[in-house]
This record gives C-alpha cells, sequence and structure tokens, in this order.
C-alpha cells in the first residue's frame, strides 16, 4: 500500500490512542488546528480535548509538563513544532528527561516521547530552518530516532512508547509529504539498527532522515558512471549503530557522510571519527563529509539550495574518493 | 482571589505540638551535623541549608497523605525527611554512599524516594514547576485523588517557567499545590532587587489560582494554610497557591560568604526562629516541659548521630557501575 508520510504518523498516533488509554498527544496546535503539519487532523473530534490536548506557546512549561505526566504513570506523545522551538524547552529535556534516571539512583524513569520537525528547504529563513538532530544525539539519557521511510514513520512511534525512556523522533518536514510503499503492518520496528537501504562494493554513503533519499539518488547516478555505492540510512542517531557503518566502511573503504546539519561539531563529525577508531586500516581513501554550509539559512531559493546537501554534491564527493585522479 | 497573612488559628493539643516540635527539631539537628560534616570535608559539593525555613515544610507535609507527590529544590532535605524518608538513607546520600536514597549518584541536591513519592531535588531553578504540573496532570487523567505539592523559592518566580506553568495549571485545574517559599533572598539579590512586584501571591492570583500568603515562621499557621488548600485540592477545586514568608538564617550554600546582608537582619529574624516560636506557644500554655523539650531534641539528635554511624559504614558503589542508569535495565537484569 502506498502512502504518505504524513498519513503513517498519524495512523501511527491513531493506534497507539487506541491502544493504550494512558497515551495522549500534546503539543501547539494539535488540536482544531489539526497540527502543524496536518499530522493530527480529526484527531481531536475522534479522542476529546484531554487526549488530544492543545497546549499554549509554552515549550518549556507543557514539555516539562509531559515529563511529570510520564513519571506519573502516563504515556505522553509531546509534539514541538519544529526543532527551532525546542530550544525553549532544552532545558527540560537536558537537565529533567535526560538526567532523572540516573540523578535519581535508577528510580525514576522518563517514558515520553518527544516528537518535532526538522529540517530546511522551504525558504523559511534562518529561525525556521535548523537542524539540530546533533545537539539532541549528544545527550546521554536520551534515545533520537529519525524515521525516513514510511514504514519507519508507522513503526517507530509504537516502539518508542514502549520505551521506559525518553525519546526524541525527529520528522524532516520535506518528508510529510513523501509517498513510500508500506511494508508492515503495524508491527513494532527495531529502534537502534542501521539499515543497508542499497547495497554496494565501491564506497559507503552514510545517512539519515530526509538524505536518504539524496543518497540513494546520488547512488543511482554513480551506478551510471560506474561506481557502486552502498547506502547506510542511520535511522537512530542514539544510539548508534557503529556495527552496521564500520562493517560497509571495512568492506568498501570509503566513505561519505551526508548530514542535514552543520559541519563543525556535527554527527558527521561522530560517524567520521568512529570510522577512524574502528576502520582506520580498512580506509582507502579519507572520509569526506557533506553537510549543510555554516551559515544561517537564507531565505532566497537559490542560496537556500547552495547551503543544503544536494545530490550533486554526494556525487561530486564519492567521485572524488573512488577515482581521485578523474 | 488572596487573603492577608493568616492569623494562627490551629488550636492544638500537647501531643500535636510536641510532633510538630519534634519534627522541626528532626531537620535541624540533621542540618546541623551536615554543616559540621561539610566543615569536615565528609560532605562536598553544593549544600544549601534550610535553617529557620523548617516550618514550611513540616506545616506542608504534614497536610498530606503518604500516596501524595512532593518535589523540592537543592533546598530539600526537611522535605525529603518530612515526606518519610530516613535520616540514614539521606545523610548516606550526601556521603556519596550507595546505600543513598539516590545510590550517590545524587547528592544533596537530588534526593529521591520512589517509595515516599518524593520526586526530587530540582537544582534548575524553576524547572520543578513544569513537573508539578505533569505529576497533577496524571493524577486528574487517571482519577486519582491525589495531590501534587511543589515547593519553589522566590528566585524562581522571575523564571518563565513559573509563570508557564501557573498558566497550564490553572487553565487544566490540576490537583497541586504551589509552595513558595519567599526567604527574601535568590541567593545574594534581594526581592525588592529581583521581583518588580514583591508581593509573589498576587502573580499567582493573575492566573485564577486562589493564593494566599502565610507566616512561614509559625508552623501553626502554615500548617492552617496547607490543610486548607489540600483539602480544597482534594475535593477536585483545582491548584491552589501558597506564599510563605520565610527566612534562611545560613549562608546560601556552603560557599557564600554573606556580603549582601547585614548580620543585624539576620539576628531580628532569628529572633522569630520557627522552632524558638511554637516552643513558647507551647510553654505559655503549659503544654511543654523543659523535660519534655529535652527529650524531643535528643531523640533527634540521636536519630542523626545514628545517621552519621550508618553513612560512616556505608559503601561506595564499584566504579563499574558508573554508567548504569542512564537507560532503563531491562526487568530480568535488576
Ligand atoms: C536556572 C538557574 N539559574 C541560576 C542558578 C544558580 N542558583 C542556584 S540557587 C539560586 C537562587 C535561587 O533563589 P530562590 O529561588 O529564592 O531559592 P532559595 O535559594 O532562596 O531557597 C541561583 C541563582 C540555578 N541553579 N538555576
Ligand atoms: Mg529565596
Amino acid at each position: 500500500m502506498t502512502i504518505t508520510y504524513r498519513e503513517a504518523l498519524r495512523t501511527a498516533i491513531e493506534e497507539a490512542l487506541r491502544r493504550d488509554d494512558r497515551v495522549f498527544l500534546m503539543g501547539e496546535d494539535v488540536g482544531y488546528y489539526g497540527g502543524t503539519f496536518a499530522v493530527s487532523k480529526g484527531l481531536v473530534e475522534e479522542f476529546g480535548e484531554d487526549r488530544i490536548r492543545d497546549v499554549p506557546l509554552s515549550e518549556s512549561g507543557f514539555v516539562g509538563a509531559g515529563i511529570g505526566a510520564a513519571m506519573g504513570g502516563m504515556r505522553p506523545i509531546i509534539e514541538v513544532m519544529t526543532v527551532n522551538f525546542s530550544l525553549l524547552a532544552l532545558d527540560q529535556i537536558l537537565n529533567t528527561a535526560a538526567t532523572m534516571l540516573h540523578m535519581s539512583g535508577g528510580q525514576f524513569n522518563v517514558p515520553v516521547v518527544i516528537r518535532m520537525a526538522t529540517g530546511a528547504g522551504r525558504q523559511l529563513g534562518a529561525q525556521h530552518s535548523l537542524s539540530l538532530e546533533n545537539w539532541y544525539a549528544h545527550i546521554p539519557g536520551l534515545k533520537v530516532v529519525v524515521p525516513a521511510t514510511v514504514d519507519d514513520a508507522r513503526g517507530m512511534l509504537w516502539t518508542a512508547l514502549e520505551d521506559p525512556d525518553p525519546v526524541v523522533l525527529f520528522e524532516h518536514a520535506g518528508l510529510y509529504n513523501r509517498e513510500g510503499e508500506l511494508t508492515l503492518d503495524g508491527e513494532p520496528v527495531d529502534l537502534h539498527r542501521a539499515a543497508i537501504r542499497r547495497a554496494g562494493t565501491d564506497i559507503s554513503l552514510i545517512t539519515y532522515g530526509f538524505h536518504l533519499f539524496t543518497c540513494l539518488d546520488a547512488a543511482e547516478e554513480l551506478a551510471q558512471r560506474g561506481v557502486d555505492a552502498e547506502v547506510v540510512e542511520l535511522r537512530s542517531l542514539r544510539p548508534l549503530d557503529t556495527e552496521t557503518f564500520i562493517d560497509s566502511v571495512r568492506k568498501t573503504g570509503r566513505a561519505v557522510v551526508v548530514d542535514d546539519g552543520w559541519k563543525t561539531g556535527g554527527i558527521g563529525a561522530e560517524i567520521g571519527m568512529q570510522i577512524v577508531e574502528e576502520a582506520f586500516f580498512h580506509l582507502d581513501a579519507p572520509i569526506r563529509r557533506v553537510c549543510r554550509a555554516e551559515v544561517p539559512m537564507p531565505y532566497a531559493a537559490h542560496l537556500e539550495q547552495a547551503a543544503l546537501p544536494q545530490v550533486d554534491d554526494v556525487v561530486e564527493a564519492a567521485l572524488h574518493l573512488v577515482k581521485p585522479h578523474v | 482571589m488572596t487573603e492577608k497573612p493568616q492569623a494562627r488559628v490551629e488550636n492544638i493539643d500537647r501531643d500535636r505540638g510536641h510532633y510538630l516540635l519534634h519534627q522541626m527539631l528532626r531537620i535541624r539537628r540533621l542540618e546541623e551535623r551536615c554543616a559540621d560534616l561539610y566543615a569536615q570535608t565528609k560532605i562536598r559539593g553544593f549544600l544549601h541549608l534550610y535553617i529557620g525555613e523548617e516550618a514550611v515544610a513540616v506545616g506542608v507535609i504534614d497536610a498530606l497523605r503518604d500516596d501524595d507527590a512532593v518535589l523540592g529544590t537543592y533546598r530539600e532535605h526537611g522535605h525529603a525527611l518530612m515526606k518519610g524518608m530516613s535520616a540514614e538513607s539521606i545523610m548516606a546520600e550526601m556521603y556519596g554512599n550507595v546505600e543513598g536514597c539516590s545510590m550517590g549518584r545524587g547528592g544533596s541536591m537530588h534526593l529521591f524516594s520512589k517509595e515516599h513519592r518524593f520526586f526530587g531535588g530540582h537544582a534548575i531553578v524553576g524547572a520543578g514547576l513544569p513537573p508539578t504540573v505533569g505529576l497533577a496532570l496524571a493524577d486528574k487523567m487517571l482519577g486519582r485523588d491525589r495531590v501534587t505539592v511543589g515547593f519553589f523559592g522566590d528566585g524562581s518566580v522571575a523564571e518563565g517557567e513559573f509563570h508557564e506553568s501557573m498558566n497550564l495549571a490553572a487553565l487544566w485545574q490540576v490537583p497541586a499545590l504551589f509552595c513558595c517559599e519567599n526567604n527574601l533572598y535568590a541567593m545574594g539579590t534581594a526581592l525588592d532587587r529581583h521581583q518588580s512586584q514583591p508581593d509573589l501571591h498576587l502573580k499567582a492570583a493573575s492566573y485564577g489560582i486562589p493564593s494566599i500568603q502565610v507566616d512561614g515562621m509559625d508552623v501553626l499557621a502554615v500548617s492552617h494554610a496547607a490543610r486548607r488548600a489540600v483539602a480544597a485540592i482534594r475535593d477536585g477545586s483545582g491548584p491552589q497557591f501558597i506564599e510563605f514568608l520565610t527566612y534562611r538564617f545560613r549562608a546560601h550554600s556552603m560557599f557564600d560568604p554573606e556580603l549582601y546582608r547585614d548580620k543585624a537582619e539576620v539576628e531580628k529574624w532569628k529572633e522569630r526562629d520557627p522552632i524558638k516560636n511554637l516552643t513558647t506557644y507551647l510553654r505559655e500554655r503549659d503544654l511543654l516541659t523543659e523535660q519534655e523539650y529535652d527529650e524531643l531534641d535528643q531523640s533527634a539528635r540521636q536519630e542523626v548521630e545514628r545517621a552519621v554511624e550508618f553513612a560512616e559504614k556505608g559503601s561506595l558503589e564499584p566504579v563499574e557501575d558508573l554508567l548504569r542508569f542512564v537507560y532503563s535495565e531491562p526487568e530480568e537484569d535488576r
């Protein structure tokens, strides 16, 4: 069955609300507006205002309240409109949710799922275009997952809700309208294994989220130029399934990391360093990163596109490593 | 929506008088001992003493049931003790021992007990407030008649989270009691230098939360106000707010040279010491003999000494366990 990423998410939320009375969705405009990205459209009519809970513009307040509700026995799905606004709740996510279990000597876990949209590409300017997945992936105590496919959009939420600890789930805003083939029937998916989305022998393209599709397109183009690329989709940024991408790099001997965030101190840096630590002697070429340009996101379309990783950038980086003298 | 400070209204008998006095003495003696142990470097890190403010924790928590929840700040030793946690588990925590209430991972600022529904120990000013709302929301959604009490200082009233939390609590009519411990200072900044409107209960009232100001140096006034508030909340009438006017007799933390206030001001407030206050009240009514006072005091001191002994004999968690509790452990491994 073909469905959109948005529909997959809505189905997942609906199923969770039906399966477990403790589950409720809270966030800005999740109710009568229908969700900023229309993910929860129609749900308030079906499940009522208590379980589809509109909240005031108080990111720290409602995220912290969701954390408290989780500690009090509920299973909240907290929707933060976008990662840009999540910075106002960062203290609750880091200093309360992520530390609670450890700080209390193992007594208080926080079973909360925090969903947020991320990413650029829609000419929304500097304050609405961030990708800060790496900030969250930096934090011990959190789990950070990034569904890219419709199967994961449908399956990851339930697995995250069953997890006893806080899970942050990133949805790239450019994916909501994307269609995909649903192959699973609502069964839980594994949260923490990376996936080989295309097998290849010459070079590993390692990525997550939206750029899975950038990399798959790049791999097609590389194939036409005689380069057989393997595409590794991380799926989870914490914990990071190093085994899968290290195995891939050991096989191919080359790696390009494609990251929607800024280069300096980003996920790409982490992946690159893991490769250096674990597979240095298997490398036939230096590692390359294709990342967002180090600039606040400009509005003008041509500048925005120039700042974001593109298929051509990935192809060029890969060719440079495979055929350094071409 | 707001009322003037409550006069002492509770008429108490001998037993109740002794009980309240004993609770305040337990907290006072525990913390005096903590200060000694800090000087001996047995306790390290930040240590914030509640000495002078004991009437608030005692009067409020006394009004609760065991299944009600309490959240506090980093100045929470008294609240933890009053909620039923043992002096042993608290002292061991300050020693960093594995027998501590947070297994030595929390320290003085992060006391926790699931068994006693004591939810911490929050050391980011204001940050305990949103979870207070959430815990109360969970009770409301699950149809439980429990009350959640959040304690916080005057300093947190300046934080955005305070205002967000008051708004949410009032919007959702959650069963929460907000207890502002207004000790007139946020670290070294006096109330009138950090609040444009120093009558803090007015701020909660502006969100539609029934709010009063109470003398926090008078345990009977505290108790009376808390009982009324808790009863109203349990009846389903939504959140309540009490501003307790109180004062800390000691430095903000063990690092504070107290440059910002006069010794004379501190001495003036010590005349209103809640322990002395209640003792005098009981003595004047022939409800307490000198010998009885000594017995209560001795019992508190002995409890503290047992706690110190327990901590002295305690053990440290093996370093191999360092990475435990970052994530939940599967049931079978626990
Ligand atoms: C968000 C935040 N800012 C600053 C601090 C440092 N700090 C710790 S306690 C404190 C004063 C808080 O005063 P108040 O809320 O009145 O509580 P009190 O210490 O008087 O009990 C400050 C500034 C902190 N812990 N958290
Ligand atoms: Mg204060």
